[in-house]
């Protein structure tokens, strides 16, 4: 559109301005330029920036190690003896099967010679770790709770292919406690973790509201 | 139509609303407000499974039992071992800070050569194999040049095993110059050698006392196990045990005592001595043990009757005649009462009289190895090693006397570092040309650090094994460090002060972080590459067959308990452990004049008028162990302001000098001065001034290096003339504004 047209158009519209200088649709179009610009870069920019992006070290292929094992995501995500949470696999877990190649696949031979035969740990990238400053124990959730795995961190035990890490350049914490609607608007349990999240599921379940230890509610709850 | 102001004007209103509408600012907000909670370089313990290793601790003689909790491999916390006999699940200040000597930055991280002056801290990495063979190719030239006691060991491990592993080393290879460094417990030991005819380590009954009374010993100040002494303290709170401090200074130990007793420093052993009289002639000694089981009272009665009445001794100590009467009588009228002695934590053995005037007291209230009172404790002892076979080479060192002068006076293993040094700084009888260094910081926990500097600087070549950049290391042509406490196995036999026999290995909690060696290790593997004799003195293959050579039995079960120890033990009866040998009330072979004459504190009163004394805190490491950053940040500032280290002095003192709370002073003392800062107290006795031990490192990292004062910089350095040990308890001293 050229600037001759967009005038008229805009003179047309407001007749009254156009009275006076002409010069209102100017101000309303750069009003909306304004507005359209910033709601691109908030909206869109602003989260590529924001978050980066790194690949898991091993593509992990979670339903082929499901059909594998008897006990689901505890057979690999287990509780210690002592009630605490293991989290990722090390590799100590891993060799028990994979001392050798046992497939066909190409990820899993590279998996044995750079990290297995070298013994060095897979640093895997935890989707859905919390900050440093909230205690988060999975045996009260999981042991007391009876909630389910899929609960928090929705059906991971399905995929195929591990998903990007996606980490936000200020915090330095994974895009899954944000959420990866920019607007923060959930539509599953899984879809976000911060502390509304936690709040709201402990809102509904009175009995549950406080700390398994104390049996006090508050803040010092999740941070210590 | 135009573009104007208005127009962008509008684009900026258009773009703030757009703005306010994205998420943009409130994600900001959010994350910048998590980022501010969660600094990214705040160290973080890694995440992992949790484990405890169960160890025993070697930081001071303590002998506690610790347990460290892991995460994966790293050492995340140390706590006091519930099980373990001496420290009951308690932990003092300095166990708690063990994780900052392992993961600190003052480490030596490998073994170095030094490559510019000494002392410069220049240095080159070196590795294992070429510092054992430069090592070796050094002692072997010694050797074959027909000089071995020209080669000297001075150590402060607290192993066994490597204590004779070091002795062995200088057997085998010729020289008589292995110097330990004594302690409390080694003058104890003589006293009972001396007195009792008996080799055994003195400990004390403290939890059944009825009545302690302590001549300096800072019981409260990290004397044997700390934490077995707070233990006991809150038990004779409990149970009403009078505890009576006597002490020019209001320590801590004072401070929590039921009565303090300020005295006049190194006059302790006539007050013990004028306490004697009055048991003596008042009759209340335990009449059934003196007449029983000792000899010597009558010449005892009439020394004390002559030279120690509580008139007299009223004028020494500064204590009127009426308190020291009524203390005698106190203390002798109590159930099982304790006379304990030993200045401050007991590093430094001290002078024997005030010992033997302890173990007097002991002796007339009947309290030897009874409950409740002083014991006699034969510890377990090492299986034999097959005899060393010294060749010609060897035969004609070991003929050599020891530099340090101490021979066979009592069946005892003897070492005076403190007259080791000033032999080779005066050169006397025949110089040394290598010095191996173990877990020990001579150069700053001797006294008279400029004499040890001396001595040092005609050493050309010094060999230091510690695991920290401490202040001998920092003077040494090499460093091959060991590993520190919590990475290395080692027997830990008796715990100091404790009445019953313990035996303890202390287990290697995490794998070693830096590129080290046990000193134990690196000894064999010089012995072999010496050849010959050595290399069958030494056929072990490594420190922990070593151990087990001489741990037998106990060594595997020992890997999985940590500690024996034997809490049926009883003390020998008094007729039984003085069968032999009566107790002498003045040590056989010593005229009493000697064995009670205190040391004087060196320098003339006139130039100096004030006395200065050392003094130990729980928030200071003084010896080997250099001060942990987290113990230097629980130092008062009354200790140390900044890098200044403040003077303990009685207002009234600091008055007559023109001195006032926070000035800058000079101290002077015969071996030279310092700049300090006044602190005003009335804790302490008027005329003396009083600086902790184990500030004004040199050496170590910017958590400790340049802070205060070494007050053992100051101090000179005086032998007992019974023992030879450090006698030093003080010294003449004078201040002014600076």
């Amino acid at each position: 559109m050229s600037e001759h047209e967009h005038m008229e158009v805009s003179a047309a519209h407001s007749p009254r301005n156009n009275l006076k200088d002409g010069s209102g649709g100017m101000v309303f179009l750069f009003f909306l330029i304004g507005l359209a610009a910033s709601l691109i870069v908030g909206w869109v920019i602003f989260p590529k920036l924001l978050y980066s992006q790194k690949r898991q070290p091993v593509d992990f292929n979670h339903v082929l190690h499901n059909g594998l094992v008897s006990d689901g995501c505890t057979s690999c995500h287990f509780f210690r003896d002592d009630g605490t949470f293991s989290g990722a696999p090390t590799l100590a877990q891993c060799v028990d099967c994979h001392s050798d190649v046992q497939g066909e696949s190409d990820e899993e031979k590279r998996f044995v010679e750079e990290y297995v035969k070298k013994e060095i740990e897979v640093p895997w990238l935890s989707y859905a770790r919390q900050p440093n400053c909230v205690f988060f124990s999975h045996a009260a959730h999981v042991k007391i709770a009876q909630m389910d795995c899929v609960t928090c961190h929705g059906a991971t035990g399905e995929s195929e292919h591990l998903r990007p890490y996606e980490y936000n350049r200020i915090t330095g914490y994974s895009r899954d406690i944000w959420g990866h609607n920019i607007a923060g608007i959930k539509h599953n349990t899984w879809d976000r973790m911060k502390m509304d999240d936690c709040a709201e599921c402990h809102q509904q379940k009175q009995s549950m509201l406080g700390s398994v230890q104390t049996q006090k509610e508050g803040c010092f709850v999740c941070h210590k | 139509m135009k573009i104007d102001r208005r127009c962008f004007l509008s684009l900026a209103i258009g773009a703030g609303a757009g703005i306010a509408l994205s998420p943009l600012p409130w994600k900001l907000t959010d994350d910048l407000a998590i980022w501010t909670q969660n600094w990214q370089w705040t160290p973080v313990p890694k995440r992992g499974a949790a484990k405890t290793v169960n160890s025993v601790c070697t930081l001071c003689p303590g002998g506690c039992g610790i347990s460290v909790r892991k995460i994966d491999d790293r050492a995340v916390k140390i706590e006091g071992m519930e099980t373990h006999p001496v420290n009951r699940g308690g932990i003092c200040t300095l166990g708690l800070c063990g994780l900052q000597l392992l993961y600190g930055p003052t480490r030596v991280k490998g073994p170095l050569k030094r490559v510019a002056d000494r002392g410069k801290g220049q240095w080159m990495p070196i590795t294992w194999d070429q510092a054992i063979r430069e090592v070796t190719e050094k002692l072997s030239a010694i050797r074959k040049s027909g000089r071995p006691q020209s080669v000297a060991t001075m150590s402060g491990a607290s192993s066994a095993t490597l204590d004779a592993l070091l002795d062995r080393f200088g057997q085998a290879y010729g020289t008589p110059n292995t110097i330990r460094f004594p302690s409390v417990d080694d003058a104890y030991h003589l006293s009972v050698s001396l007195m009792s005819g008996g080799k055994a380590r003195v400990a004390f009954d403290f939890e059944h006392a009825g009545y302690v009374l302590s001549f300096g010993a800072g019981l409260l100040d990290g004397w044997g196990s700390p934490v077995r002494m707070f233990k006991a303290n809150a038990l004779w709170k409990q149970s009403g045990v009078k505890l009576v401090q006597v002490e020019p200074r209001l320590s801590r130990t004072a401070a929590k005592a039921d009565t303090w007793i300020s005295i006049v420093p190194g006059s302790e052993t006539a007050l013990a001595l004028a306490m004697a009289h009055v048991i003596i002639s008042e009759s209340l000694y335990q009449a059934e043990f003196v007449e029983s089981c000792s000899e010597g009272m009558e010449g005892f009665k009439e020394f004390v009757a002559a030279k120690y009445t509580p008139d007299i001794a009223a004028k020494m100590t500064g204590v009127d005649a009426a308190t020291i009467t009524m203390l005698a009588r106190e203390f002798a009228k109590s159930k099982r009462p304790i006379a304990v002695c030993g200045r401050g934590q007991g590093t430094i053995p001290g002078s024997m009289d005030m010992f033997m005037a302890t173990q007097v007291l002991n002796a007339l209230v009947g309290n030897l190895n009874q409950p409740g009172g002083v014991w006699f404790v034969t510890d377990q002892t090492m299986q034999e090693w097959p005899e060393v076979e010294p060749d010609a080479a060897a035969k004609a060192g070991l003929a050599y006397p020891r530099l340090d002068g101490a021979k066979g006076m009592v069946p005892l293993k003897r070492s005076l570092p403190n007259q080791f040094v000033q032999a080779v700084a005066s050169g006397k009888d025949y110089p040394i040309e290598a010095l191996l260094v173990i877990e020990s910081n001579p150069l700053y926990t001797l006294n008279d650090t400029a004499l040890v500097k001396q001595a040092f600087s005609k050493i050309p070549f010094i060999v230091s094994f510690s695991s920290f950049m401490d202040d001998t290391a920092a003077y040494a042509d090499m460093i091959l460090p060991n590993p520190v406490y919590l990475e290395r196995m080692e027997d830990v036999i008796g715990a100091s002060g404790f009445p019953y026999p313990t035996i303890g290995l202390s287990q290697p909690v995490v794998k070693p972080q830096c590129n080290t060696r046990h000193v134990g290790d690196v000894l064999i593997q010089l012995a072999k590459g010496l050849g010959d004799t050595m290399a069958r003195a030494f056929a072990w293959k490594d420190f922990s067959a070593c151990l087990e050579a001489s741990l037998g039995d106990r060594f595997k079960t020992l890997k999985k308990s940590v500690f024996q120890v034997d809490k049926s033990y009883q003390p020998p009866a008094p007729n039984e452990i003085f069968a032999s040998e009566r107790f002498s009330f003045i040590p056989r072979g010593i005229q009493a004049d000697v064995a009670f004459k205190p040391i004087a504190a060196e320098g003339d009163t006139g130039g100096y008028p004030l006395m200065l004394m050392a003094y130990d805190t729980m928030r200071l490491s003084n010896g080997y162990i250099g001060n942990p950053p987290f113990l230097t940040k629980i130092l008062e500032d009354t200790v140390l302001k900044n890098q200044d280290c403040l003077i303990e002095i009685n207002p009234k003192s600091a008055k007559a000098a023109g001195l006032d709370e926070g000035d800058r002073a000079e101290i002077q003392t015969p071996k030279g001065k310092a700049l300090v800062r006044i602190h005003l107290d009335d804790g302490i006795m008027p005329g003396i001034v009083a600086i902790p031990r184990g500030l004004g490192h040199e050496a170590y990292d910017v958590y400790l290096a340049g802070k205060g004062i070494n007050v053992n910089s100051l101090v000179g350095s005086l032998s007992d003339p019974i023992s030879g040990f450090e006698a030093a308890w003080g010294i003449r001293a004078k201040l002014s504004k600076a």
